[in-house]
C-alpha cells in the first residue's frame, strides 16, 4: 500500500516535468525559420491552397492552442508523421525502442557489475587497486563514448576480428548473433558509467566502514563477510542508488553517440538523423520517449531506494 | 592559485591547456600547411617531418586540422562557460540569498533540468536551427547550471548563516555588498572547480556534435569531425584514431585534473588555517622519552583481564601510553577523565579495534591468560563471546536498515550455533532481560523507531547474545536524557549482579562512577594517573586531578556556588611535555614536576597516583 502511494506520488509530482518539457520542446520548435506550410505546398502554390494547409496544420491558430491541440493528439498516440519517410512518429519510435532498451539495460548491468566490484575491491584492498579506480574515474570523464566505440572497433572488429564491425541483429533472429552484436556497444557504452559507479561505491563503502554499527558489530563478534556483504553493502548502496539516476541519463546520452558509431538502429541514432534531416515530428516524439524514460528510471530508483531505506519507507 | 601551482598534476593540467590555446590561436606560425590544402600524393601518410602527425586521406596535414579544429572548441567552450556562469553564478547566490518565492522557482526549475538528458535538447535545438553551434552551446549552457546553481545556493545559504550575527551589528550594509564583499570571495574556487568540470563536459559534447556532423561543415576542421574522418578509413588507417582523438582527451583530462588541483588546494587552504599552530619536530622527541621508562606493575593476582603498558599510536603519533590495570571476574571498573585523555581508545584497543587507521605499538591485552594483542584468531574468538561492547551513541550503533530482531538473531546465531526458531527464543530472553515486557513488537521495528534509550537496551541486549564474561560500556549514558540515564544504569547494575559479568565502563560522570563501580582508573592526557578503590577516591583523591574533576562534578555543587573547573584543557598528544602533563592546569606544580617524566607511585596499599607530591597530599589533603 506504502508502494502503491509512493508510485502515485511520484508519478503525479512527475507530470509537471513532462509538460514542461514538451511544452520547450513544441517552443523551440514553434521557433523554425521558415515555413512548414509553404515547404509542404512549394513556391508556386496559390494563396487558398496555402491558407489551406496553415489551417489544416492549425499554424494559423496561437501558439498555446497549438500546444493544446499536439498535447490531445499526444494522448491519442498521435505523434504526428516523419517528415522524412511519412511513417506515423509512433510506429517509427516503437521499433526503435527495443534496439535502445537492450543497449541501455546491459549497459546498466555491466556498469553496474564492474563498478560495483572495482569499487568494493579498492575499498578493502587499497593501494594500487584506488589508483586504478581513481585513473579509470579520470578516463570516464576524459574519453568520449564514440572515439573509444572506434578503437574497440579497431582492435576487436578490424584486428582481431572478434566481433562484426557494425549492425544488429534482433534477439528473435538470432540470440547469439544480438549478443555477439552487442558487446561492443555495450563496452563502450559502459565506460563512463563503470567509472561513476566504481568512485561512488569506493567513496560510499569506505564512508560506511567507518560508521558505529560496524565497529559495534566487529567489537561483538559478527562475522567479517556478514558485516561486509550484508550490512556494509546494504548501507553503502543508499547513495549508489541516488546516482542510479545521472548514470542512466548518461547512458541515454551515451547511447546517441554509440548507436551512431555502430549502425544500430536505436532511438539515440534516429534522433541524430532526425536532427540531420530536420524532421521535427520525429525528434519532438524522441524527446517525449526519452522524458518518459526518465520518469520511469527514477521512480524505479525511487522505488528501489525506499526498499533499501527503511526510514523512507515509514514516512 | 599558488597552491593549485604547487601541485605538479595541476601545473602540468594547466600547462596543457596554455600551450593548446596558444598553438590554436597561433597556428599559422607552427604549420606551414593550410587545413584545407590537399596533397594527394602523400594519402593517409604516417608522421613525417613535414607532417608530424601524419595525413588525412585527402592528404591534408592532421596537426594543421588539430589545431586549426582548435579554434571551434575554443569558441564553444567559452559560449557555453559564459552562459554557465551567468546564470548559475546569477541565480544560485540570488536563489541562496533572497530565499522565498525566488529561491523555491529557481530550486524547481534548476531540479527539472537537471534530470534532463543534454545532448537531446541540444540536438532538438540544432535540428531548428540547423549548423547553428553558437545556439547549441548557449542551449548547453543553460542546461549545465542547474549544477551551478544548487551548489552555489546551499554554500550562500551556509555563509548567510554565519553572516546573519555580523550583519545585525553592522547594520547598513546593502545587500549587493554583503555579496560582493563577502560572499563572493568564498566562492570563487568553487565556481572555478565547477566551471573546469563543465568546461571539460563542453569539450567533450562538442566533439561529439561534430562527430555526428552537426558541427563545423566539411571540409572544415573540428575535433569531432577529425574522429570522423578517421572512422572513415578504420581499416587502412587505425593509426588515425590516435592524433584525432588524443589531443580531445587529453584537453578533457586537464580541464577536470586542473578542477580536482583547485578543489584540492582550497581545501588545503582552510585545513591549513585550522591547524597552522601546530608544532611538530620538538615535541615528538619529548613524547618519545616516558614510553623507554617502562614501570614495575604492583604485582597482583591476574584478573580476567590485564592490560600491560599498552600504547597506542594513531597516524603516528602516541595517543595511549603506558597504561595498565586489571578487572577481576565480576568486578565494576570505572575508567574516568575529560574527552581527549585517551579512555575510548583505550577501551577498544582492548578490542583490537583501534579508531582512525591507529594501532597498538606495545603492551599486552591478557584475556584469561592469552595475549589478544598477539593473538588475532584468539581476539576473533573472544569479540562478543568473552568481551562484549556497548557504544557511546545508541541510535547509530545499529544497522538502520535491518530490523532489530534481524540483528539480534544474527548475533545470537553467530554465538550460539543454534537454528532459527531456537534463536528466535533467546532473542526473546535477550530483550525480556533488558526489560522489553513485549518483545515480539521491538523485534520488527527498525532503529529509527527505536527512542534513544530503547535503542541503547537493544544494543545492550545485542552485546549480551554471547554471555560475555566482560562488558565494555564506553559512555553508554552519555548521548541519553537524564531520567534514561538513570533507567540503564540500573539495567547495567542488575545485568551485572544477576550474570556475575565484569563491567568495564567509560565514563566522564563521578555519578556513574559512584553508582556502579568498584573501583576507579583516572586518566589524564593518555597515562593513567590515579587508580584506586571508588570509595577512596572519592574520600582521598592523591592526584590533584582526580580533585579537580571531584570537585567540577555538578552533583556535588553546593547551591549559590559557582561550579568550580579545572583551568585550561587537556593537551593535545603532540604537545605532552616531557614531564607532569598535568602541571599546566596544577595549583601545586613547581620545577620538580616539569623536569622529567613522573612515574606511578603507590604511596599506600592498592593506590596509585602519578604525582610529584603524592606525600604530601597524603598528609595534607589536596586543595580543593
Amino acid at each position: 500500500m506504502a508502494t502503491f502511494r509512493l508510485v502515485v506520488r511520484r508519478l503525479l509530482s512527475s507530470t509537471p516535468f513532462l509538460f514542461l518539457v514538451s511544452a520547450l520542446t513544441f517552443v523551440l520548435v514553434s521557433l523554425v525559420p521558415g515555413d512548414p506550410a509553404r515547404t509542404i505546398v512549394g513556391q508556386h502554390a496559390t494563396v487558398e491552397q496555402y491558407e489551406a494547409v496553415r489551417g489544416r496544420l492549425g499554424l494559423d491558430e496561437p501558439l498555446p492552442v497549438q500546444y493544446g491541440d499536439w498535447l490531445v493528439r499526444v494522448f491519442h498516440g498521435d505523434l504526428g508523421a516523419s517528415l522524412f519517410s511519412g511513417e506515423p512518429v509512433t510506429s517509427v519510435l516503437n521499433n526503435r525502442l527495443p534496439v535502445s532498451l537492450s543497449l541501455i539495460i546491459a549497459g546498466t548491468i555491466v556498469s553496474g557489475i564492474l563498478g560495483v566490484s572495482l569499487g568494493l575491491l579498492s575499498a578493502r584492498r587499497g593501494g594500487l587497486l584506488v589508483k586504478v579506480v581513481d585513473g579509470l574515474a579520470l578516463l570516464g570523464l576524459a574519453v568520449p563514448a564514440f572515439w573509444f566505440a572506434l578503437v574497440l572497433i579497431a582492435i576487436g572488429s578490424v584486428q582481431l576480428r572478434w566481433f562484426p564491425v557494425t549492425g544488429y541483429v534482433p534477439f528473435a533472429d538470432d540470440p547469439a548473433e544480438w549478443g555477439r552484436s552487442l558487446v561492443l556497444p555495450v563496452l563502450s557504452l559502459s565506460l563512463g558509467a563503470v567509472a561513476i559507479i566504481a568512485k561512488q561505491t569506493r567513496d560510499s563503502v569506505l564512508d560506511t566502514l567507518g560508521r558505529d554499527f560496524v565497529r559495534v558489530m566487529q567489537a561483538n563478534g559478527f562475522s567479517q563477510l556478514s558485516i561486509l556483504y550484508r550490512h556494509v553493502l546494504r548501507n553503502a548502496a543508499l547513495p549508489l542508488v541516488t546516482v542510479l539516476g545521472v548514470v542512466l541519463v548518461n547512458l541515454l546520452a551515451a547511447a546517441v553517440f554509440v548507436e551512431t558509431v555502430f549502425a544500430m538502429p536505436g532511438l539515440g541514432s534516429l534522433t541524430q538523423q532526425a536532427t540531420v534531416q530536420h524532421d521535427i515530428p520525429v525528434i519532438q516524439g524522441a524527446v517525449l520517449y526519452v522524458t518518459v524514460l526518465v520518469v520511469i528510471v527514477n521512480l524505479l530508483v525511487d522505488l528501489l531506494y525506499s526498499r533499501l531505506d527503511p526510514r523512507v519507507r515509514a514516512s | 592559485m599558488r597552491r593549485v601551482l604547487r601541485r605538479p598534476v595541476g601545473v602540468l593540467a594547466l600547462a596543457w591547456l596554455v600551450l593548446m590555446t596558444v598553438a590554436t590561436l597561433a597556428a599559422p606560425l607552427i604549420t606551414t600547411h593550410g587545413p584545407l590544402d590537399q596533397d594527394l600524393g602523400h594519402v593517409l601518410a604516417g608522421p613525417t617531418s613535414d607532417h608530424l602527425l601524419g595525413t588525412d586521406n585527402l592528404g591534408r596535414d592532421l596537426l594543421s586540422r588539430v589545431l586549426y579544429g582548435g579554434r571551434s572548441t575554443l569558441l564553444a567552450v567559452g559560449e557555453a562557460l559564459l552562459v554557465f556562469l551567468l546564470i548559475g553564478v546569477t541565480l544560485g547566490l540570488a536563489s541562496g540569498f533572497l530565499g522565498g518565492w525566488v529561491d523555491w522557482l529557481t530550486v524547481r526549475t534548476a531540479d527539472l533540468l537537471f534530470a534532463l538528458p543534454g545532448i537531446i535538447i541540444v540536438l532538438v535545438v540544432l535540428s531548428v536551427f540547423p549548423g547553428n553551434l553558437h545556439a547549441a552551446m548557449i542551449t548547453f549552457g543553460v542546461l549545465g547550471s542547474p549544477g551551478l546553481i544548487r551548489i552555489l545556493r546551499s554554500q550562500t545559504l551556509s555563509i548567510r548563516e554565519e553572516l546573519y550575527v555580523a550583519a545585525a551589528k553592522v547594520a547598513g550594509l546593502k545587500h549587493h555588498q554583503i555579496l560582493r564583499r563577502h560572499i563572493l570571495p568564498r566562492m570563487t574556487s568553487m565556481v572555478i572547480v565547477q566551471a573546469a568540470l563543465f568546461a571539460a563536459i563542453v569539450v567533450t559534447i562538442q566533439a561529439g556534435l561534430g562527430f555526428l556532423g552537426l558541427g563545423a561543415q566539411p571540409p572544415h576542421p573540428s575535433w569531432g569531425g577529425l574522429v570522423a574522418d578517421a572512422s572513415q578509413v578504420l581499416d587502412r588507417a587505425p593509426w588515425m584514431l590516435i592524433p584525432s582523438g588524443v589531443p580531445l582527451v587529453l584537453t578533457v583530462m586537464a580541464l577536470a585534473l586542473l578542477g580536482d588541483a583547485v578543489r584540492d588546494a582550497a581545501v588545503e587552504g582552510w585545513a591549513v588555517t585550522k591547524t597552522a599552530a601546530v608544532p611538530t619536530a620538538a615535541h615528538a622527541v619529548a613524547v618519545d622519552a616516558p614510553a623507554t621508562t617502562e614501570e614495575e606493575l604492583p604485582s597482583e593476582e591476574a584478573g580476567l583481564l590485564s592490560i600491560r603498558n599498552l600504547s597506542v599510536e594513531i597516524g603516528g603519533i602516541p595517543v595511549v601510553q603506558d597504561v595498565s590495570f586489571q578487572i577481576a571476574a565480576g568486578e565494576a571498573l570505572g575508567v574516568v577523565g575529560e574527552s581527549g585523555c585517551g579512555k575510548s581508545v583505550t577501551a577498544l584497543g582492548i578490542l583490537g579495534l583501534v579508531p582512525g587507521g591507529g594501532r597498538i605499538t606495545h603492551g599486552q591485552v591478557l584475556f584469561d591468560g592469552v595475549d589478544l594483542v598477539r593473538s588475532p584468531t584468539a581476539l576473533a574468538k573472544v569479540r562478543g563471546a568473552g568481551i562484549a561492547y556497548v557504544s557511546q551513541e545508541p541510535m547509530v550503533a545499529l544497522d538502520p536498515t535491518f530490523m532489530v530482531g534481524h540483528q539480534l538473531a544474527e548475533a545470537v546465531r553467530r554465538h550460539q550455533r543454534c537454528d532459527r526458531r531456537a534463536a528466535r527464543r533467546h532473542v526473546t530472553e535477550l530483550l525480556d532481560l533488558v526489560n522489553f515486557p513485549d518483545s515480539a513488537a521491538v523485534v520488527r521495528r527498525y532503529p529509527h523507531q527505536l527512542s534513544g534509550g530503547m535503542a541503547q537496551r537493544v544494543a545492550i541486549a545485542l552485546a549480551l547474545a554471547g554471555r560475555p564474561k566482560l562488558l565494555i560500556a564506553d559512555e553508554p549514558t552519555t548521548a541519553l536524557d537524564v531520567t534514561v540515564q538513570a533507567e540503564i544504569l540500573t539495567l547495567l547494575r542488575t545485568l551485572q549482579a544477576e550474570t556475575g559479568m565484569a563491567v568495564l565502563i567509560v565514563t566522564h560522570d563521578w555519578g556513574v562512577v559512584a553508582d556502579l563501580c568498584h573501583r576507579a582508573v583516572v586518566m589524564y592526557a593518555g597515562q593513567v594517573v590515579e587508580q584506586a578503590d571508588v570509595e577512596e577516591t572519592f574520600t582521598r583523591p592523591l592526584h590533584p586531578y582526580t580533585a579537580g574533576l571531584l570537585a567540577a562534578n555538578p552533583h556535588l555543587a553546593r547551591e549559590g556556588e559557582p561550579l568550580p573547573t579545572i583551568p585550561g584543557t587537556v593537551p593535545t598528544p603532540r604537545d605532552w611535555p616531557i614531564g607532569c602533563r598535568f602541571a599546566a592546569r596544577c595549583a601545586l606544580s613547581d620545577d620538580a614536576c616539569t623536569t622529567q617524566p613522573v612515574p606511578l607511585a603507590e604511596p599506600l596499599r592498592g593506590r596509585l597516583t602519578r604525582c610529584v607530591h603524592s606525600q604530601r597530599l597524603l598528609v595534607e589533603g589536596t586543595p580543593a
